[in-house]
């Protein structure tokens, strides 16, 4: 027995050998799996990363399904996805993950954004992997905007209408430029055509290399963690950071846990609350795209909603346009911006924890002024907000340089 | 821990102001529908076949799908409800040819296959009971959710006429407070309700026919996902004993 085992062994051996040989497989294992070493002290802030790659591939597997079903055309798209909801085997189920995971794409993206402003994860020496993030983060935008025009429904349609309309404000180039993303004087079967290419082939493709550059970047200097400490700069005599954990079977056990409850999560609105009140699947994309009438009503989906907000707080269409592409633009500065010494909030002084606290509650105050009708109150409410959402970046560099902060510990703070 | 559930706290009471301040602005009674009671949806597609297919279609529902949702039989369909339709494979299309609707109301009568989620079940059954004799429209009747509707009051038959009776307030604009009967119908206020219910019902049913079978389906996902985690969890503890 010893001996057949031995020799299978061998085999296995030999035959991993042969591939190691012509590619760097045994080798890209080890530099990205069982020998990445990653701080033990991760806390759940952590799992939004791994929960956006799970995401990611939901949205591929179920997009290549509706894709298989879909029909891009302005005469067809609305009732192809009735037909999908109703007379494709399992269609619904798929439809309902899709949609459930675009909005579940952003809410993940957006806390694993906020993780890195907890712990300063895209200060030095993780600038790249910020901004690659941040370019993630635009194409995820322009993802969801194209993939939101397909189901060819009211809102789908109008949303649209205003959003591409917006870069008519650019002077001289404007209105040329409107009718160059629409291919048409009006949003139109062209419009839906393009749109779908860029939803299922160019934003896919871009999406997937940048995720790739992310990690190769991220692998390359190691992860952060919540005390902000660098791990790789205390290690042991076998070369292993003192801190550090192989990422498996340490940190993909731990991320599994994570995984499941995201699941449950997952699962209970895909089951239970599709619509989830209509934040989303608005009610008004039930109804098939009018060209002849307007709803009642136009919001964008709620993930664009803080920056929607901003746009209509000025009062100006071509300022309005210029502060809602800063906003979305600010925050790749941050590496820059912040010039405190430490990294983490836990060693911060209360002025960044108050700076912090106040981004927070005006980004979810925008979202939800978003939502509203700009008349009356929330005109003036989304205002202050965006002034304020302004003030956190703008001030960053004075805030950041006389707030008093702690010592940072040599070692990552651990209770086992 | 206490801090992440006192922060999921606040952020479900900011989704809770969302949803008050997202209702629409005409008052609504509420359907108290059931979707899950069979009964109710029968009786609600036989009055949908009855009063409503001769003028709206519901493309996208298909009688075969109907008879499985809804226990009916392939005999009981054809005898039933398929008044102008050959095969239980075929959709509901409207009687009435779409052209003519054009000429005779000025707009096509919509498809109703999705109404109840797109204006919500509430609606429906608000428009339903909602007509009123007003002298000024071209078919005598308007309706206090939907006004100006060019759908005339195709229930009289069995609810009678009704008068909308409106109070003016200080800032002279007028609200609607109560209707009176004019005419009587065939059916009793109560009777007509839980038509109105019924129907309302059966237009939930359709515009997502997958409801039932999706809950059923999310309680097992959810158990599984359950013990999923059990083992899951109990993994990572074996795993991490000798992290220190």
């Amino acid at each position: 027995m010893a001996r057949i085992e031995s020799q299978v062994g061998t085999r296995a051996n030999a035959f991993m050998k042969w591939v190691d040989d012509r590619f760097p497989f045994t080798e890209t294992m080890k530099y990205h799996v069982t020998e990445y070493y990653a701080s033990k002290n991760f806390n759940w802030w952590y799992i939004f990363g791994v929960l956006s790659m799970v995401v990611l591939v939901i949205q591929l597997v179920t997009g290549i399904f509706l894709t298989m079903n879909y029909k891009p055309a302005a005469a067809e798209a609305f009732a192809s996805v009735e037909y999908i909801m109703r007379d494709v085997e399992w269609g619904w189920l798929i439809r309902y993950m899709h949609s459930t995971g675009a909005s579940f794409f952003f809410i993940v993206v957006y806390l694993h954004m906020f993780r890195a402003m907890l712990y300063g994860s895209y200060k030095k020496p993780r600038e790249l992997i910020w901004l690659i993030g941040m370019m993630i983060f635009f194409v995820l935008m322009a993802e969801g905007f194209a993939g939101y025009l397909l189901p060819w429904g009211q809102m789908s349609y109008w949303g649209a209408q205003v959003i591409i309309s917006l870069f008519g404000a650019i002077p001289f180039v404007g209105d040329a430029l409107v009718e160059w993303i629409r291919g048409d004087y009006a949003i139109s079967d062209i419009t839906l055509n393009r749109f779908f290419a860029f939803h299922v082939v160019l934003l896919p493709l871009c999406l997937i290399a940048l995720v790739f550059l992310h990690i190769v970047a991220l692998h390359h200097v190691g992860s952060n963690n919540p005390d902000g400490i660098e791990i790789k700069e205390r290690k042991g005599p076998n070369g292993v950071p003192l801190d550090g954990i192989a990422f498996h079977p340490y940190h993909t056990t731990k991320d599994l846990v994570g995984i499941v409850v995201f699941l449950m999560l997952f699962a209970f609105v895909v089951f239970f609350a599709p619509d989830m009140g209509g934040y989303f699947l608005e009610h008004a994309n039930f109804e098939p795209a009018n060209t002849m009438a307007t709803p009642e009503h136009i919001a964008p989906v709620w993930y664009y909603t803080p920056y929607y907000a901003i746009l209509r707080a000025v009062p100006d269409k071509f300022w309005g346009f210029v502060l809602f592409a800063l906003a979305v633009v600010l925050p790749v500065f941050l590496p820059w911006l912040d010039r405190a010494r430490v990294k983490s909030i836990r060693y911060r002084g209360w002025i960044y924890k108050t700076a912090l606290t106040v981004f927070v509650v005006s980004f979810i105050t925008l979202g939800w002024l978003g939502l509203q009708p700009a008349e009356g109150v929330y005109v003036m409410m989304a205002r202050i907000f965006s002034i304020l959402y302004f003030a956190f970046f703008i001030f960053m560099p004075y805030y950041t340089t006389i707030d008093k902060t702690k010592p940072v510990p040599d070692r990552v703070v651990y209770h086992g | 821990m206490v801090k992440t559930i006192k922060a999921f706290s606040a952020l479900g009471a900011l989704l809770l102001t969302f949803a008050v301040y997202a209702a629409g602005s005409v008052e609504l009674e509420s359907a108290k529908n059931d979707p899950d009671n069979v009964n109710s949806l029968q009786r609600g597609a036989r009055n949908f076949m009855n009063y409503c297919s001769g003028c709206h279609s519901a493309r996208y529902v298909r009688f075969n799908t109907l008879g499985r949702d809804l226990d009916l039989s392939e005999e009981q369909l054809i005898e039933n409800l398929m008044f102008n339709a050959e095969k239980t494979f075929e959709t509901i299309e409207a009687t009435m040819p779409m052209d003519a609707a054009l000429r005779w109301f000025g707009q096509a009568p919509p498809d109703l296959s999705l109404m109840a989620r797109a204006r919500g079940t509430d609606y429906v059954y608000n428009f339903l009971k909602g007509f009123y004799i007003d002298p000024d429209s071209p078919t005598g009747v308007d309706n206090r959710v939907l006004g100006g509707t060019s759908m005339p009051h195709v229930l009289w038959e069995l609810q009678g006429y009704q008068r909308a009776v409106f109070s003016t307030d200080d800032n002279g604009v007028s609200h609607f407070e109560h209707f009176e009967q004019a005419t009587t119908g065939s059916m009793s206020a109560e009777e007509f309700d839980e038509f109105a219910r019924d129907t309302a019902n059966f237009m939930e049913y359709m515009s997502e026919p997958i409801r039932s079978t999706r809950r059923v389906l999310g309680t097992w996902v959810m158990i599984f996902l359950v013990f999923f985690w059990i083992l899951a969890y109990n993994l990572k503890k074996q795993i991490w004993k000798d992290v220190s």
